[in-house]
This record gives structure tokens, C-alpha cells and sequence, in this order.
């Protein structure tokens, strides 16, 4: 009780308040533009707050992720765009029940199930704090680097079917994290002599340049498109009563939301997915899901609204961030120099459960806002894509100039967001990169003093949580050969299946012989017998 | 026809053997390079080596991005890459509308810049009406004045404001 009224204590203040109206208004408007995000906003967002307090600074951040979602599902109900990414999953259930003429039901009910994932993944993280902060002293230095190299291998292989070409990109991002001065020995890496390098690459600006400027180019190369809205009729407090209907569906999804926002490099997604899933299995009415089931809406924006404070965990406890915007959220705490990880949960209690509180409030505040002010809201969705992209590039100027005032910078972000768009061209993954950054620098820092005390390789995971995240490391990596090993069988079952040619032995060995007698096939075996020689020769 | 393995892959066909070309030839690059730009200090441990990371992150790169190429489905540069190039190439104008303006800020000052910069970009994107006009300046006007003014962040004053009468010089420079 005392740690909840010192919590209290550090929100009771004019600024903080401002915040988390600012942070809940401003998200439901960035999340309700369709092509902007939350990632957009804080990438822009994240200097400005560099001069603010601590908590002041982590509230409007906050305040834009947690509330961006509610705003993302009113584009994805009422014209089957999302407004952001996690969203998409909305637009299965939510368009259809706006196309047969129940938009405020849809509405109502996206918010009432967001509004109930925040405040019960807000409770559960509350109530786990005390026992978080008694886990989080058995981290060590060896203990913080299995976990962020456990949560870079978890975004890699999160990415199915990209999961090389993300862990490049991963790789990319530890690379540039090492460009400039090396801090311990004083040698320069990789600055091939210029002095703008010297000093590194900022994340900040790697961040606008893959999030924002990306965004703004993609924009701007893209034609307007053309949106009809609905009207809306009805109440919109039905949705609130309809959630009580369904309190199972509601409570598992916002705890399978918990449960992999804590996990890094998992979050929204695999939550959606899973709690769609169960809600689907154990419906009475599977086949209502993706025409319109209010139990389908329900598992999705339930799990997605839950994960934000989920996310927060692996950040505050070990101070490694699990996906890109807790990764950007990351920066506000080093500027202050706020440093979190176990020594935040031991000594600084109190400002964990004022952040966790924040969220709380930022959730009544974002229902009563959207409850009284969805018909207005709507209309911002009628702003142009292009003329988004003139905006974003505005304020990605304000977010990289501020910086260090620096040209170099902002050329360096317009590079980004060059790679950023040809990324979003060909829909590969831009968060390893960050995650790549951010972890990259941890685990070099870690690694570095964990290697002073061993002895042998054994010695590494000689403690119990580092032996554990250790065997965690293991099963990922097994289960992730043998999911690449049962989708290569399929893939050569499918191959077989399609193949026109008969796949008899003997109609192979007839192939085989008209191959061995034709002239384009001796040419062939003959190219392949003198490399083969080449090869040999070598040894 | 599209065998099993091209419509399995994840993501647009187009494009993606020119983009792991040419990050696999920037990896191969950075990786010859390491010897030239990384340093390696003797009577210290493998893992506090100032080489260590940046061989692990250009190693990484090389080795998955190699890989990658191996696993991909298409061999052949064709027409629908080279559009998709182009596209990319597109995207350079606005990089350049950027760092022009950029560069001007600190001549011309922040506000005058954004007032000139987001009507001319919303011009060149075809939105030619008055009323479109008209939001591009307040837009521009409420940007300064809510970062600059508000949040009081870093942007110094311009060149073209030392031409200002004093008393008009240090507002401009604070607020504007």
C-alpha cells in the first residue's frame, strides 16, 4: 500500500498529468491515421522528451503506445484499413459487422475489450512486481547477456520464412552499433578516418531514419486513397455489456497478451494469433469467426492491449527492451540517467508502479475520450496519404535536428530511411536492426565483465537462471532447425505433387539415360568434371 | 509458372535478388575491411577485443545474408527488379527535398523554412488548392511553434535573423 501511495505521489504533479492527457489523446490520433503508428509518432516524439522529467517523458511515450491500438482499431472496423499494425487482426471481425450495418457495436466493443487487456495486464504486473523485484538481483552480467542474446534469437526466428535475412539485419544492427570511438581501449572501429563517425551512430537517428523518413517516403511514392465512411448509429456503451458476456474468452486472451509481452521479441502478434485461436476452438459458433464474431473481436484487441504494459517488464527489470518502440523507450531512461535493470527494481520501486499506474489511468482516460468523441475522431481518417508524408518529413526534421544539430545526422537519417523504404518495399523486418542496436550494445558490455570471472566455458552457465536461459537458448534454436526441417519435407512433398513428370524409378532412369546421350548433357558433365578436378588440384 | 518453392516465399517477388546482391556485396566490403578499420590489442581476451563485435556483426551479415541468397528462389534479374529499382531511385527526390531543407534552416531560420518547405512539397504533390495551401502554413506555423516554442527543443537561430532589429533578433532566435 505504501509503495502504490509513494506511486501516487510521484503523478500528482501538473506535468504528469498534461502528459497522460497528451500521451492518450495524441495516440488515438496517430493510431487512428492509417500510416502513421505508434513508432512514427515516438521515433519524432523521442528527443522533445529528452528535456523533459523522466516520468513526464516515459508518460507521453507510454501514453502513445498503450493508446495507439484503441485508435488503430476505429480505421480497421469502419473502412478495413488498420490503423496500425496490430490492428490487422480487427479487420476480420470488425469490417464485417460495420458491413452489415453494426459499426458502433463493432466500436464499442473494440474498446471495451482494449480498455479491459490494459487494466488486467496493469493489475497482473502490479501484483507481480513485488516477486519481479525479488527475480530480477539474480541477474548478473552473464544472466543479462543469455537474455538479450535470447531475446535477439527470438525476433529473428519470430520473422517465419525470413528468419535468415532478419538475422542480417540483426547482425547489421550490432554492426552499426560498434561504428566510432570503442569506449574501453580507445581505438577507433570502422570510421574509415571521418570525424563524423567518430563519435558513432545515435539510435535516434537510425530509428527515424527506418521508421519515420521510411514512412514518409513510402507515403509520398504512393497514390491517395480514396476512403468511404460509415455512419454511426447506436450506443456506444452496448459494448461494455456485451464484454461481460464473454468474461473467459476476455480474461485468457488478455492473458495470453501478459504472457508474451514479456516475452522479448514475441509480443502483439503471437498473442493475437493465440488468443484468436482459442477463442475460435472453444466458441459455440467457430464459423462465425471472420464474418463478424463479437467473440473474435474480442480475442484480438483483448491480447494486443495487453501487451504494451507486458513489454515494459523485460525493460524495467533487466533493461533489455523486446521489441522497437520499448528499444526506443530505452533512450529516455539512459539521457536521464536512469538505468534499469535490477538495481531499478531494488532501489527505485516506486517510479516502476508510477509507470505501471500511468497506464492505468491512461486507459480511463483513452475510454472516456473515445466514448464521447469517436464521431469527430473518424474524420482524420479522411486526411490524404501524401499530404501525411509532407507532415511526417516536417517532423522528422524537429526529431533528428534537435539532436546534435548536426547535417551529418540528418543525412545519415535520409540514408535510413532510403534502406527503410526499399525494406518496406520488399516487406522485410526493420525492428532486428533496432533490436540489433540496442542488445548489441548490451550484450558487448556484458559479455566483456561476465568473461572476467571465467574460468572455463562451464563456468558461464554455472549459476541456476543462467543455466536456464542457457537450455531456453538450446530449445529455441532446436525447435526452430526442426520447424525448418519439417518445412523443407512439406515443401518437397508439394514439389513431388506438382511435378508433371512421372516420378516412377524407371521413368527416372529413362530421363537419366536421354540426359547421358543428348549433347547439352555431355557439355554439362564435362563443365562439371573439369571444377570438380579444379577442386581436387587445390588439395 | 510459379514453381512451389517462389509462391512459398514470404514477401513481393520483385526486388529481392538486387537488395541481397547488393547487401551481400556491402557486407563482403566491410568485412575486407576489418583488418583496416578495427584494431587488435594485444594481452587482452577474445570477447573484450575492440575487433570482437563488429566481426561478429559484419560476420553475421556476410554468413546469413550468403545463406540467404542460397535459400532464394529466384536466380535471374529480371524486368519487374529493375522497375522495382527504379521506384527506390524515386524515393531519392524526396531525400533530397530533405536535406535541402536541411541546410537551409540554419540560413533562413526554422519557421520561415517549414513556411516555405510543407506548402512547396504539398504543391509538388499535386494539392493545388487554396484551402490545402492555407493548412500547409498553419501546420508549418503550429510545428515551430509547439517544438520550438513549447518544448523549447535544440534548433539554433538562422543566419537571416542577425539581420533583425534587436529586439526582434533574440524572439526570433528563442521561438521562432
Amino acid at each position: 500500500m505504501d509503495l502504490i501511495l509513494s506511486a501516487l505521489d510521484i503523478l500528482m504533479r501538473w506535468d504528469v498529468a498534461l502528459a497522460l492527457l497528451a500521451g492518450s489523446v495524441g495516440g488515438v490520433l496517430i493510431g487512428a491515421i492509417p500510416g502513421v503508428g505508434p513508432a512514427v509518432a515516438i521515433a519524432i516524439l523521442l528527443p522533445a522528451t529528452f528535456s523533459l522529467d523522466p516520468i513526464v517523458g516515459l508518460t507521453v511515450l507510454l501514453g502513445i503506445y498503450g493508446s495507439s491500438m484503441y485508435g488503430g482499431a476505429i480505421p480497421a472496423i469502419l473502412i478495413n484499413t488498420p490503423g496500425t499494425a496490430v490492428n490487422a487482426l480487427t479487420t476480420y471481425d470488425g469490417y464485417p459487422m460495420t458491413a452489415r450495418g453494426e459499426p458502433r457495436r463493432a466500436l464499442s466493443l473494440a474498446y471495451s475489450a482494449s480498455f479491459f487487456g490494459g487494466v488486467f495486464s496493469v493489475i497482473c504486473l502490479i501484483l507481480f512486481a513485488p516477486m519481479l523485484a525479488k527475480i530480477a538481483p539474480l541477474f548478473g552480467a552473464r544472466e543479462i547477456f543469455l537474455a538479450a542474446l535470447l531475446g535477439l534469437l527470438l525476433v529473428v526466428v519470430a520473422h517465419r520464412g525470413q528468419a535468415l535475412i532478419a538475422g542480417a539485419l540483426a547482425c547489421l544492427g550490432i554492426f552499426l552499433n560498434t561504428i566510432g570511438m570503442e569506449p574501453v581501449k580507445y581505438t577507433q572501429r570502422y570510421t574509415f578516418g571521418t570525424d563524423a563517425l567518430g563519435s558513432g551512430i545515435n539510435l535516434i537517428v537510425v530509428v527515424l531514419g527506418l521508421f519515420a523518413i521510411s514512412q514518409a517516403f513510402v507515403l509520398l511514392t504512393d497514390e491517395d486513397e480514396k476512403i468511404r465512411l460509415t455512419k454511426l448509429r447506436g450506443g456506444m456503451f452496448q459494448g461494455l455489456r456485451e464484454l461481460a458476456r464473454h468474461p473467459r474468452v476476455a480474461t485468457v486472451s488478455a492473458g495470453f497478451g501478459v504472457v508474451m509481452g514479456m516475452i522479448p521479441g514475441v509480443g502483439e502478434f503471437t498473442a493475437q494469433f493465440m488468443s484468436y485461436t482459442y477463442a475460435q476452438k472453444s466458441s459455440k459458433r467457430p464459423q462465425d469467426f471472420g464474418n463478424g464474431s463479437s467473440e473474435g473481436l474480442i480475442a484480438a484487441e483483448t491480447a494486443n492491449n495487453a501487451v504494451p504494459a507486458a513489454a515494459m517488464v523485460p525493460l524495467l527489470a533487466l533493461g533489455i527492451p523486446g521489441e522497437a518502440l520499448t528499444a526506443m523507450m530505452l533512450s529516455v531512461f539512459y539521457v536521464h540517467n536512469v538505468v534499469p535493470g535490477p538495481g531499478l527494481f531494488q532501489n527505485q520501486m516506486d517510479f516502476v508502479v508510477a509507470l505501471y499506474l500511468a497506464l492505468l489511468i491512461l486507459n480511463v482516460l483513452v475510454l472516456i475520450f473515445l466514448l464521447g468523441a469517436t464521431k469527430s475522431l473518424i474524420q482524420v481518417v479522411r486526411i490524404p496519404n501524401r499530404f501525411l508524408g509532407v507532415g511526417i518529413l516536417t517532423l522528422s526534421f524537429v526529431g533528428v535536428y534537435s539532436l546534435r544539430n548536426s547535417a551529418t545526422d540528418c543525412f545519415m537519417a535520409a540514408g535510413f530511411g532510403l534502406f527503410g523504404f526499399v525494406l518496406k518495399r520488399l516487406q522485410l523486418p526493420a525492428v532486428p536492426i533496432i533490436l540489433g542496436m540496442v542488445l548489441g550494445g548490451i550484450m558487448e558490455v556484458k559479455l566483456r565483465a561476465a568473461m572476467a570471472r571465467v574460468k572455463t566455458p562451464f563456468d558461464f552457465i554455472d549459476r541456476p537462471v543462467a543455466f536456464i536461459l542457457f537450455s531456453i537458448i538450446i530449445i529455441v534454436l532446436a525447435t526452430h532447425v526442426l520447424r525448418i526441417r519439417r518445412e523443407a519435407r512439406e515443401l518437397k512433398e508439394a514439389e513431388w505433387q506438382t511435378k508433371t513428370a512421372s516420378t516412377r524409378f524407371g521413368a527416372l532412369l529413362l530421363r537419366r539415360r536421354t540426359s547421358f546421350l543428348k549433347e547439352h548433357g555431355r557439355k554439362v558433365r564435362a563443365r562439371h568434371a573439369k571444377l570438380l578436378r579444379r577442386l581436387t588440384d587445390l588439395f | 509458372m510459379q514453381s512451389e518453392r517462389e509462391r512459398r516465399f514470404a514477401g513481393p517477388r520483385r526486388g529481392q535478388l538486387l537488395f541481397v546482391l547488393s547487401f551481400l556485396t556491402l557486407s563482403v566490403l566491410l568485412l575486407s575491411q576489418i583488418t583496416q578499420q578495427t584494431a587488435w590489442v594485444n594481452k587482452t581476451g577474445l570477447f573484450a577485443q575492440p575487433r570482437f563485435w563488429p566481426a561478429v556483426g559484419v560476420g553475421g551479415m556476410v554468413f546469413c545474408t550468403a545463406l540467404h541468397l542460397w535459400r532464394l528462389p529466384f536466380r535471374r534479374i529480371e524486368r519487374a527488379d529493375l522497375r522495382e529499382a527504379l521506384r527506390w531511385v524515386a524515393a531519392l527526390e524526396y531525400a533530397l527535398w530533405f536535406m535541402v531543407y536541411v541546410m537551409l534552416v540554419p540560413l533562413i531560420g526554422y519557421l520561415p523554412m517549414t513556411l516555405i518547405f510543407v506548402p512547396l512539397l504539398a504543391w509538388r504533390m499535386g494539392y493545388r488548392s487554396a484551402q490545402i495551401m492555407a493548412i500547409s502554413a498553419g501546420f508549418a506555423v503550429f510545428i515551430v511553434l509547439f517544438f520550438k516554442g513549447v518544448l523549447a527543443v535544440r534548433i539554433p537561430g538562422a543566419v537571416l535573423y542577425d539581420y533583425l532589429p534587436d529586439a526582434w533578433r533574440s524572439f526570433a532566435i528563442l521561438y521562432l
